[in-house]
């Protein structure tokens, strides 16, 4: 194992097959950022060159700039992802701990219940949503999103905590209980900290979707002061003719905030395991 | 410091009741060990008396109050667990004053105290590392620094040693009696280690299936067991049990186990014929030439002493299984005979149906 490690031509054959799948999830999102840089011409002629010289052109994003209110989109979908990680990891957390560390009648059946969700896509009852959102007069607010947001992304979150959570030593949570900590402080104090990278795990597996979502975004939200980035991107792609320097400026701008969200997940994760490693 | 009461405890889980009314007095001061095989109730027990565990029956009181229904961080008590639960993002430090900071003490009174104690676990050079950085040693160095930082009324001990290898297990017993003797606080202490129960007790409770078995002084019960289980469970290498027969010859009993009748002390109230254990601990077997035949099994030296296998009775029948113990060396080959002489003064005699010492 040890000997394995050390052969620098596994190394090198480890390495390269890593390099190579890199390459190849990140092509796509190279190609889209060049061509985002080029004349509507260039991006049709020669989509994989750079965007030097003549094929240079910034008529995407000032497009981007001047149709529609892209930083209200931007902000838009900023919030209801970040609102809506934020309550999935709140109650998703707290109902782990209840599922984890009390014994109480329907424990099981309670869990069961809670995972069920991962197995019925929400879109199954778009229509009985939109009704509900039409009676509680939420539809074109955020809100009806980050809602809907929160319930689809709960059972998986419950789901991964919980297990994670069964794996904090009791007897850490029994001192905890003798020096005079509350259960809340418990919770918050000692167990989430504990299972930090299992809460950037579900982060992660939340925030993209939400961020890339259009279903919803359409359905619920659909009002200008309402829509989401991948919504408002959208007006760029018609029926007939696609701005296509639109779109691709779009959506290079879409990854960014995105990718800064995952960076701060995936340090917390990555700090995580290295403070779990070493008990 | 307070002494300790339990007064028929009982604690069932669901319909199943584990612990059936123990009652087990603390005086202050004392060093108690509940010790026993695994799932007989003693760490319940400590978590009961803890406030983790909710009380079916009975009362515990600390001091001269029922603590049946206070939570925990208002019995007055620290507690040191097997596997140190420390909190692993706090320093040793943080970790040892944190208690008296979740009370709200004064932060130089919390860093005095933190102090202190640090001194006399000699973990003064550690205040700041986080106890990721710690030898299994040093962490449970750091847990008994938590416990002390308190000055609580009872400390409780659950399998504290249990982490640690041999040597640093027996280096730390000391170091744990040591400090009770300093600070003479009443404590509880959990295992399953028959040598620790021993070294640490002022008072052993032997516990089992949820029921207390013999509560005693560590040599009163090495010397008088009540029973077979205790008999069996104290003592390294374990007492023989041999099952037998009472017989009488003249004014003298024996006990026939098959290989040849063993010797009595002087005894009275027994029936002829009644079916009983005869035990004889390892180092109470002498060899003498009228002793019964046995078979060597095995030969095991430690040095200090040789331990002896044998099988009673003629070879190939198949007798009973005794362990001697010698302080002297003697050259033993498997499948010789010796002559085993047990010494009547120090036998123990049980009832066979009960169990109990008659």
């Amino acid at each position: 194992m040890n000997k394995a490690r050390h052969n620098p031509l596994n190394s090198a054959a480890a390495h390269g097959a890593l390099i190579l799948y890199t390459l190849i999830a990140l092509f796509p999102v190279f190609v889209i950022i060049i061509n985002s840089f080029k004349t509507r011409k260039a991006i049709f002629a020669e989509p994989l060159t750079p965007p030097v010289g003549d094929a240079f052109s910034l008529i995407g994003y000032q497009t981007v700039m001047k149709q529609g209110d892209f930083f209200l989109y931007f902000q838009n979908s900023f919030i209801v992802t970040v609102v809506s990680l934020f309550f999935i990891l709140l109650f998703g957390a707290m109902a782990a701990f209840a599922l984890s560390e009390y014994r109480f009648r329907g424990n099981t059946l309670m869990g069961l219940y809670l995972a069920l969700g991962i197995m019925i896509p929400i879109r199954i009852g778009t229509v009985a949503i939109l009704e509900l959102m039409v009676q509680t007069g939420l539809i074109n607010t955020l809100l009806a999103l980050i809602l809907v947001y929160t319930a689809q992304g709960l059972p998986l979150a419950v789901f991964i905590l919980s297990e994670f959570m069964r794996q904090v030593s009791d007897d850490l949570k029994n001192a905890g209980r003798i020096d005079g900590m509350s259960e809340y402080a418990i919770f918050f104090k000692l167990v989430l900290p504990l299972v930090r990278p299992a809460m950037a795990t579900v982060a992660v597996f939340n925030m993209i979707p939400i961020w890339n979502d259009l279903w919803f975004p359409l359905i619920l939200a659909p009002g200008e002061s309402t829509k989401t980035l991948t919504l408002g991107s959208q007006v760029f792609i018609g029926q007939f003719v696609t701005d296509w320097n639109a779109v691709l400026s779009a959506l290079s701008l879409a990854i960014l905030p995105v990718l800064v969200l995952y960076v701060i997940f995936s340090r917390q994760l990555i700090r995580g395991i290295t403070s779990g490693a070493v008990k | 410091m307070a002494e300790v009461a339990i007064r028929g405890v009982r604690k069932s889980y669901g319909g199943h009741e584990v612990v059936h009314g123990v009652d087990i007095e603390i005086a202050d001061g004392q060093f108690l060990v509940l010790v026993g095989p695994s799932g007989c109730g003693k760490s319940t027990l400590l978590r009961m008396v803890a406030g983790l565990e909710a009380i079916s029956g009975g009362t515990i009181s600390i001091g001269e109050k029922v603590v049946n229904n206070l939570p925990p961080a208002e019995r007055d008590i620290a507690m040191v667990f097997q596997n140190y639960a420390l909190y692993p993002h706090k320093t040793v430090a943080a970790n040892m004053g944190f208690a008296l900071k979740m009370a709200r003490m004064d932060k130089t009174e919390i860093e005095a105290r933190v102090k202190k104690a640090a001194a006399i676990l000699g973990l003064e050079p550690y205040l700041d590392r986080f106890p990721r950085a710690l030898s299994g040693g040093q962490r449970q160095r750091v847990a008994m620094g938590r416990a002390i930082v308190r000055e609580p009324k009872v400390f409780l001990f659950d399998e504290p040693l249990s982490n640690l290898d041999a040597k640093l297990r027996v280096q730390m017993r000391s170091e744990i009696r040591e400090l009770h003797q300093r600070l003479g606080t009443t404590t509880i202490y959990v295992t399953h280690d028959q040598i620790e129960a021993m070294t640490m007790a002022d008072k052993i409770v032997v516990m089992r299936d949820g029921h207390i078995a013999q509560v005693g002084a560590p040599l009163d019960l090495y010397d008088r067991p009540a029973n077979v289980f205790v008999a069996g469970f104290i003592g390294s290498p374990a007492m023989n049990l041999l099952k037998g027969r009472l017989a009488r010859e003249g004014d003298d009993w024996r006990v026939d186990v098959g290989a040849g009748p063993l010797p009595l002390g002087a005894m009275e109230g027994l029936e002829e014929g009644r079916e009983v254990i005869y035990g004889i601990r390892p180092e109470h077997l002498i060899r003498s030439g009228q002793g019964i035949p046995a078979r060597v099994a095995v030969v095991e030296p430690t040095g200090s002493e040789t331990h002896l296998v044998a099988r009673l009775g003629a070879e190939g029948a198949g007798g009973q299984e005794v362990i001697a113990v010698f302080r002297e060396r003697h050259a033993f080959k498997p499948g010789e005979e010796v002559r085993l002489m047990p010494e009547p003064a120090h036998v123990h005699l049980f009832d066979a149906a009960s169990g109990e010492r008659i």
